[in-house]
Formats: C-alpha cells, structure tokens, sequence
C-alpha cells in the first residue's frame, strides 16, 4: 500500500477549485433472458450454468439481439428526454480479459440508440439541478472473476482466479452524462442524488432490480478540478465501481480532496482508474489510462443494424410510466404532506410502499401510520430495506380495513401484523390462528358477565346501589376471561344491563 | 474402386430408394475409398465411421418401414469441412489451437443435413481458420490435388474439394470467405456454389470473417449442388444475418437449365478479368465456355467493372480486421490447447504462449494486418476506405445487373499450382482469390463449374457464375445448361477424366 494521500480541507477545495463531474452509470436490466442469446438472467445461480455455446463465445456461435433489452434501452432513452436513434449498429470493443469470453465486448461505439437527454436532480433543500445526458447506449456484462490469494482481491498478486459465466451476456445499458459543471461544494451530493433520481427513474420503469449491493446498478465517476481562473477542464480520474449511493458522494468528495492537493503541491493529476475503498473512504491508483488499450472498435458484423420507427418509439413513449419527481409533487398534495414529511417518508425510502398500501385500499393517514412508525421500527431492528419487509401493502391494508370494520383493535391489529412477519400466513389467517377476533356476540359475553358477577357478590351489590364505577372490577375479570379479545366499552355496557336485571 | 463411388448424389439416392442398394453399402463404400486413397490424398482429418454407418442404417430403416424419404439426397455420404462444429468429431478448423476440441452442439446446417438423411463421413482438411487458397496452411498436412498429387487442391476448402474429386465422397460442405468454395472446385474439376450472404445460415461455423462467410454445397455435378443447397438453405432464427426468405428453388432451375436453351439470357463478360496473370491455357478454356453459352443461345455482352481491382486490397483489410477480432477468443481458458501454464506464469503470459504455437504463420500475419488496420488513428484509412471500396463494388455489380442477368469469368486465374510453390509468397498466393472475391464483397452468389481442361498442362479450369443477390436461380439455370453441352462436346463429365489414384492397401 502507498502512504495516505494528502487531502486539502474541503472549504479550501472549493474556494480554489470548481469540480467537474462525469457519471457512467451501467444498468443490468431485469429481462427474463441475456442480450444475444437465450440463457436466463437470475443473480446467484450456481456457477456456470446460466450459460450457452454464445455466452460462453464458442467457436461458430452466433448473437441473437434481445428485443425486449432494445425496448427497454429505449424507454430509459426516452425518459431520459434522449432523442431515439432511427438507425444504429453494435460495435464490437476488442480487449483481452479472461471473464470476457469473446475478448471482445459487444457494445455500441458512435452510434449509441439513444443521445442529447437530461434529468432533473433534486436536493435535499429542493434545490433541482438539471444533468445533460451525454447517452444512453446497449452492451452486455462480462463474466465475473474471484481472484484468490492476493491481498486485494484484484488479480495481481492472486494465486489463482476463477471465472464465473452466468453473468456473461446479461443486458446492461450505459448511461453517460455530459460533464456536469457549476456545482462547487455541492458536486458530491449532485453526484449522490443523480445516481439516486436515475435509480428511482430506473425502478419506476420497472426495467432493472436497481440493487446496487447486487451490481445491477454500478456507477463510475469521473472527478476533475479546474481553477478558479482556469479556462479549460483538469485532468479527470475515473473512480470504477462505485457501489452505493453514499459512496458515491463519499468518492467524488474524496477525489476532490485529494487532487486538490496534488495541484496545491504543483503536481500533475494522472488520467487513471481509481478503486474506490468503502471502509476507508479513500480511492487508490488503478490502471492508468494514457496507456490504456486501442479498443479498435468496429461495427458488428454478427448483427444487424437497429433502425427502430418512429411509431415503435412513439408507442414505447406511452408506456413510461409517471416521472419520480412528478409523482413526489402528486403525493405530496394528494395525502396532504409537509416538505419536511415527504421528505421523511423518502429517507425511510417508504413512498412506495404506502402508495402501494393506499393503492390496496387503505387510507393514506393509515397507511403512512403503520409503515412510518411500527414497520420501519420493525425494518430498523432487522436492518432490512421497508420494502424487503416480509409484510407486503396488500397486507398492510387488509390489517387497515379490519381494524376500520372493527375486527381488531389497534392491539390486536399489531399482533397479526407480528404474525404476518413472522411468516404465519395472511392476515386473516393469523387472526384465525392466533384466535384474535374481538368478541363482539353478545351471548358470549353475558355468560362471561353473569360469571365474573357472580364471582364478586359484593362489587354487584355496589353496582346496585348506584356505585356504577365500581363496574371496572368487574370489567378487568371480562377481559381476562376472554383474553382481551372484547370490545372493552360493550363489556361495561353489558355489566350495568346485568347488575340491573 | 465400387462403381457407387462413381455415381452422382441423385443416382445413389434413388437407388436407395429404389432398394437397389442399402446406405449402409454406399456408406461402407465410400469408407472403403477412404481407407484406400486417402493416405495419398489426404482430405480427412477425421474420418467418423461409426456415426456414419448409424446414419446410413437408419436411413435404411427408413426404407425398409415404407416411410417417404427425409430428403432427395437421403443415404448419401458427404465430407464436411472441418470449420463447420459436429458432435462426436473434433472440430479443429485446420488449426492446432483447436486441436482435439469437440463441439458440445452442431450447426445449424450440421442438424439440417443430418435430419435430411445425409451421411456425414468426416471432417475435411483446409487452410488454417479457412485462410489460404491451398490447405498448405493446414496444421496437419496439406491435402493433395487428386488430378496431380504434386499439386494443390485449392483452399481453403481443399480437403473438399479433393474428397469429390478422389470419389471419396458424393457430396460436400465448403465455406467461401474469399472463394474457398469456388478456386478448390474449379482446381478440382468439380463443382462449387456460395450462395448469397445470409442465404445459408451460418451458426456453427467457427467464424474468419463473420460479413464475409458462407457455407456452400459442393458436389461433382450442378443437379447435386442443387439438391444440397435446398437442404441447407433457409432461414435460421440463431443467425441475426440469415435471410428470412424461402430457399430460392434451385433445383427446378437446373431441371430448366439442363434443357440446354439459354435463349433470352444475357450474359456479361467481366472485361477486368483477363490479361496479366491469367494463364493462357485458362483463358482458351474460358473463351470456348462463353462461345459455348452463346451457342446456347445466350447473349454475350463485355461489361466493365472498374473498382473490382481494387477488390482483392480491400478484402485483405476487412477479413484479416475482422478475423482479428473473431479469434481473440482463443485464449487458452476455456478449450483448445494450453501452452505454459506451469501454476507459476500469469493468465497473460499462458495466454501468449498458447497462441503463439497455436497459431501458425499465415492466422499470425492476418491478426496481425487486422489489428493494425482496426487501431485507433489508422481506422478510417484502412478498414473505413476499405468499407468504401466495398459500396462501390456493389455499385459495378448494380450497374452490370442492370444490363445483364449474370457474369461470367474464370475462377480463378490459373490451374493447380504445385504445392510449396507459393508457400512463401502470400501476394501470389492472395492472387488465386482475384476473380471470386468481388463477389463476395458484394454478397452475391456466384459459383465455379468445370469449364474444360487446361490445353497447356491439362489441369481443370473453372467457369464462374455469378448472380445478383438471391437470384441463385439464374447462375444454376446457366450453370446446367452449360454442363449439359460441355459434357456433349467433351465426349462425358469432366471428372471421369481424373487420373486413377494408387490404392494403399
């Protein structure tokens, strides 16, 4: 390992420096099969055995294109505001590397299907920044290597390395951003809420898993200074792989820190890749890129060109679905929610489970209710995502609808939700299992009334005698007797009708 | 020699139809004249016995149960180039590098012979990846030109092309890049057809220049190419190049053809094919083949194609570019051959290793030239006016299509050279392809038949036909009818005249 790099203090970065940013953002999408060949696309499968004589690149094999993989590239062009391609070809990006296993990738070079788009990027003061997208274009994901013995984890140094196949081939679309300039102290929390506004933009397209703890989101981010009186860009540096949302903010801050003070020295930055450390925080010096490969390019002549019409395009236009941002401002108004609350429920990252609970029927107070205090309470404990609760919004509103019906009581409404999530079944059917019904026959009551009455002589008398609050004695023996399952203001009523009769 | 391995493709299919003799006596025949000349010959490089005589039985089931035959060419035996993937044999495309790999799938053209009821005897020889116009390039040995076992067979479908000539096979697979289907036919006295780009499909052909290959049917008579090409033609969903049309129905083409009436057929001579370097006794055979087309009743018209000099440059940027990138996938890590790797050397250095002995010198030198021509800065000077090259030799095909329904030309401008001739000179070796790569370039089908002997070293000499895209049936129709009057005026087929080969055994 080399020494720690020197770090200028951030306030000093931004009184000498404007950052630059540039984002590369690769999208596995969620098709059922890969790009060019039939093999399905599951995350975890054993090793080597999501794989065919294409994805595994054997001699005469041949490349089928994924039509479903060109209608998603589009609609992510689309609602990227890209202008559409009428005509593009795949290229072929010639470079060896052991989990590649043509050692070449099929991707698109000069002629990507979708260019010239931007998204609105919001902050968190709600402050929207406008990011141009450079393009938007198709390839396919590698294979993955696991090198063993080495200290890093990289090949060099490994003892050994294996190569897993299965992801080789998977559909990935690339997202290029113009560079992004005027950002100054904000370029990290730009760089955070880009990649985070294109995620959701991702997930509401229902085109990709969007995890990146998975890679099926992986962002690249290049990271340069100039001077405050400078004319021209600096040099950049590309931080790869860069695999969460905070680490993302974390990187471009770090990278802006650390060139700031090789350019405070009189140093030179070098265009390199750097590897991103999430426990560090830090990045460190990669391949360097002025003598990285000639990836001759050239068109593929495996495939056919994609020349998608008009009317294709036109009709995929009217499949995306409502925007992020305008569905934010539709809820915001539609349950009737501060800044500050909405911008609550996005940080517990629970708008779209109580979209989808209100969706199921449920009213938007009760739904927001349930999620915000006792579910993400539950989520926090478990250390799990709102949405990867085992409870889902269907069953969220059914528990709303059965305490509304007066089923449950808000108790017992918790205890079936604890049974839902601990796999017990539907809601109704944990009421049924764990006998959580609130007794509401009356005749089942009396004969528990008339029993506690008749255990305490002395209470009915003062009952009688017009002590009517001494009635609660024999409440708390009803509710006893029934386990808590009667509606607590019916049992008084009932005891005064009996003491009575 | 059996008399069966004399007999066309169409006569041994009807006769085992006819139950005038089982496949399974065809099949043992022809592996017989295997096992008897190919010691000299040299055309296989794997000889699949017992899977052959598998298919031959169960063809003979077939018959035996009354069941309408899967084919017209069902129990004929044919020799696959080894380019082309078939499980249970090795697929080596003539190199070391795949040395020993079998396949885990087939082709599609592999499934579509094999359900068609074909025999599949083995694989031939041929140059190295399918580059070379001689098999020398082969790493196993070159193959030997039946008419003259001194000489080439062509390339780099020489192993089948010597396999019809040598009666060790009724029928034949050959892949044209450049004119490996067509310079081996016409070297041989046999029969070669490249179909239109797209119209065969190529999945399973381990590739050299992926907007340049395609599989082609090659046979000793244009009826048996005919009836082989409608069994491999046709669409195939698992190549994104295929055509998706009907196979252009050739064989009745022939049937017209074979009546010997070309009137109302124009024919094009291509001026640019001729002078320099074309062998005098080429050019006689050449000169009586268009006289006899006329004769026919066809119209001879000169046509001037002026970018097709620049053909043969171009296509040694586009095919070595793109080959290079189609065989960085032999990389040592997942089949074929490994060189190196002592647990101590890197990924890169086995890497190295393995395909600096897996390759030889002629894949080396066209890696090599396609790596150059592809790299950054000098793209657009050598693959981009290449590209270019390319338009505007479609541009002469459009314009000569325009007056006339075919061209003509010779195959290729000399006979059979001797072999070690041109080893070490790839320029006169790039030459043999001169007359059949613009049709490639172009995409077009075009196909060689044998014109008449060589007066000068009476070596076969081929006729090129070519034809605008997916009109196949235009070259077959001229194609037969000129083989009806060339065996008529020649006293029988050309390939009856091949010399007798010395049995090994």
């Amino acid at each position: 390992m080399t020494a720690a790099a020197e770090l200028m203090d951030y306030d000093e970065v931004i009184e000498r420096f404007d950052p630059v940013l540039g984002l590369e953002v690769h999208v596995e999408l969620s098709t059922s099969t890969k790009m060019f060949c039939g093999c399905p696309v599951v995350f975890g499968a054993e090793p080597n055995t999501q794989v065919c004589p294409t994805c595994l690149g054997l001699p005469g094999a041949l490349p089928v294109v994924n039509a479903k993989g060109i209608e998603a590239a589009i609609r992510i062009g689309l609602a990227l505001n890209c202008e559409i391609a009428e005509w593009c070809r795949f290229a072929r990006k010639n470079y060896f590397y052991p989990d590649m296993p043509k050692n070449f990738q099929t991707s698109q070079y000069d002629e990507p299907i979708a260019f010239n788009g931007w998204l609105d990027v919001e902050l968190e003061d709600g402050t929207v920044v406008r990011v141009d997208i450079e393009r938007a274009h198709m390839e396919e994901d590698t294979g993955k290597s696991l090198h063993v013995g080495g200290s890093t984890g990289r090949i060099h140094g490994a003892e050994h390395s294996l190569l897993d196949y299965n992801r080789a081939g998977v559909p990935l679309i690339e997202i290029v951003t113009k560079p992004i300039t005027g950002t100054g102290a904000r370029a990290p929390e730009v760089a955070r809420a880009y990649v985070t506004a294109l995620r959701d933009l991702l997930r509401a397209l229902e085109v990709s898993d969007v995890r990146m703890d998975q890679g099926s989101v992986r962002c690249d981010a290049n990271v340069s200074l100039m001077a405050k009186d400078a004319t021209e860009f600096g040099t950049r540096t590309e931080t790869k792989n860069v695999n969460s949302l905070r680490s993302v903010e974390r990187a471009v801050r770090f990278e802006m820190t650390r060139q700031a003070a090789v350019l405070a020295e009189g140093g030179t930055i070098r265009l390199e890749t750097r590897h991103f450390d999430e426990s560090t925080g830090s990045t460190s010096s990669g391949r360097p890129k002025e003598t990285s490969e000639d990836y001759r390019y050239f068109p593929e002549p495996d495939l056919v060109p994609i020349a998608p019409s008009r009317e294709w395009v036109e009709e995929l236009r009217k499949t995306l679905p409502e925007m992020p941002a305008a569905r934010r401002k539709r809820i915001q108004v539609e349950w009737n929610l501060t800044d500050l609350e909405l911008r609550d429920l996005l940080n517990v990252g629970a708008v779209d489970v109580i979209a989808a609970t209100v969706d199921a029927g449920a009213s938007p107070a009760e739904a927001r209710a349930w999620w915000v205090s006792h579910l993400a309470q539950e989520a926090n404990t478990r250390g799990v995502e709102l949405a990867d609760l085992p409870i889902t919004p269907a069953q969220v509103a059914d528990v709303i609808k059965l305490v509304a019906a007066g089923t449950l009581t808000n108790k017992l409404a918790r205890s079936v939700v604890e049974g839902v999530l601990a796999g017990e079944g539907e809601p109704v059917e944990v009421v049924e299992k764990r006998g959580l019904k609130v007794v509401s026959d009356d005749s089942a009551l009396i004969v528990a009334v008339d029993e506690a009455l008749a255990g305490q002589p002395d209470v009915l008398e003062k009952i009688r005698s017009g002590k009517v609050a001494a009635a609660g004695a024999i409440v708390g023996a009803v509710m006893k007797a029934t386990k808590g399952q009667a509606d607590a203001k019916r049992v008084r009523e009932l005891i005064l009708e009996r003491a009575n009769a | 020699m059996s008399e069966l391995t004399r007999m066309t493709a169409a006569e041994l299919a009807a006769k085992i139809q006819a139950k005038e003799v089982s496949a399974v006596e065809v099949t043992q025949a022809h592996l017989d004249r295997i096992a008897d000349v190919d010691p000299a010959v040299h055309a296989f490089l794997h000889v699949s016995t017992d899977s052959a005589l598998a298919q031959a039985r169960a063809v003979d089931e077939d018959v035996a149960a009354g069941n309408q035959p899967a084919s017209p060419l069902a129990g004929v035996p044919l020799a696959l180039k080894d380019v082309v993937t078939m499980q249970g044999a090795p697929t080596t495309v003539g190199s070391r590098m795949l040395e020993g790999w079998e396949p885990p799938y087939d082709a599609t053209i592999t499934t579509r012979m094999l359900e068609a009821g074909i025999v599949i005897l083995g694989k031939t020889n041929m140059d190295e990846f399918a580059m070379g116009s001689s098999t020398e390039n082969s790493a196993y040995g070159p193959t030997h030109n039946p008419w003259d076992l001194d000489r080439i067979p062509g390339g780099s479908g020489g192993g089948s092309s010597a396999a019809l000539a040598s009666f060790e096979a009724a029928l034949a697979i050959g892949t044209d890049t450049g004119g490996s289907i067509r310079q081996p036919g016409a070297v041989t006295g046999t029969v070669g057809v490249k179909p239109t780009y797209g119209g065969v499909s190529r999945y399973g052909l381990v590739a050299f220049s992926s907007s340049l290959d395609q599989a082609g049917p090659c046979a000793r008579t244009v009826m048996d190419a005919a009836l082989l090409h409608e069994v491999i033609g046709g669409h195939d969903p698992l190549d994104a190049t295929s055509i998706n049309e009907p196979v252009p129905p050739v064989v009745q083409a022939v049937r017209e053809g074979a009546i010997g009436d070309l009137r109302g057929v124009k024919i094009g001579v291509v001026k640019e094919f001729s002078g320099e370097g074309y062998d005098p006794g080429v050019m006689v055979s050449f000169n009586e083949a268009v006289e006899q087309l006329r004769v026919l009743g066809a119209e001879i018209v000169e046509i001037s194609c002026p970018h097709f000099k620049y053909a043969l440059s171009a296509y040694y940027l586009i095919a070595p570019s793109e080959c290079s990138s189609n065989l960085a996938r032999f990389d040592a890590m997942r089949y074929g051959i490994r060189v190196g790797d002592n647990g101590e050397r890197s990924a890169e250095e086995v890497m190295s290793l393995t395909r600096e002995a897996g390759f030889g010198a002629e894949v080396k030198r066209r890696i090599m030239i396609g790596t150059y021509a592809l790299s950054s800065g000098y793209y657009d000077a050598y693959y981009g006016s290449a590209q270019k090259v390319r338009t505007l030799i479609k541009r002469d095909f459009d314009a000569a299509y325009e007056k006339v329904d075919v061209l003509v030309s010779p195959t290729t401008p000399t006979t059979a050279f001797p072999i070690g001739e041109r080893a070490d000179n790839p320029m006169a070796m790039y030459l043999a392809d001169l007359c059949t790569i613009p049709a490639s370039m172009a995409g077009h089908p075009a196909m060689s038949v044998p014109s008449k002997l060589s007066g000068i070293d009476g070596l076969p000499v081929g006729l090129q036909i070519m034809a605008p895209a997916l009109q196949e049936t235009r070259m077959y129709r001229v194609a037969a009818a000129y083989e009806v009057a060339r065996n008529e005026s020649d006293g029988g087929p050309l390939i009856s005249r091949v010399p007798e080969l010395e049995v090994a055994r």
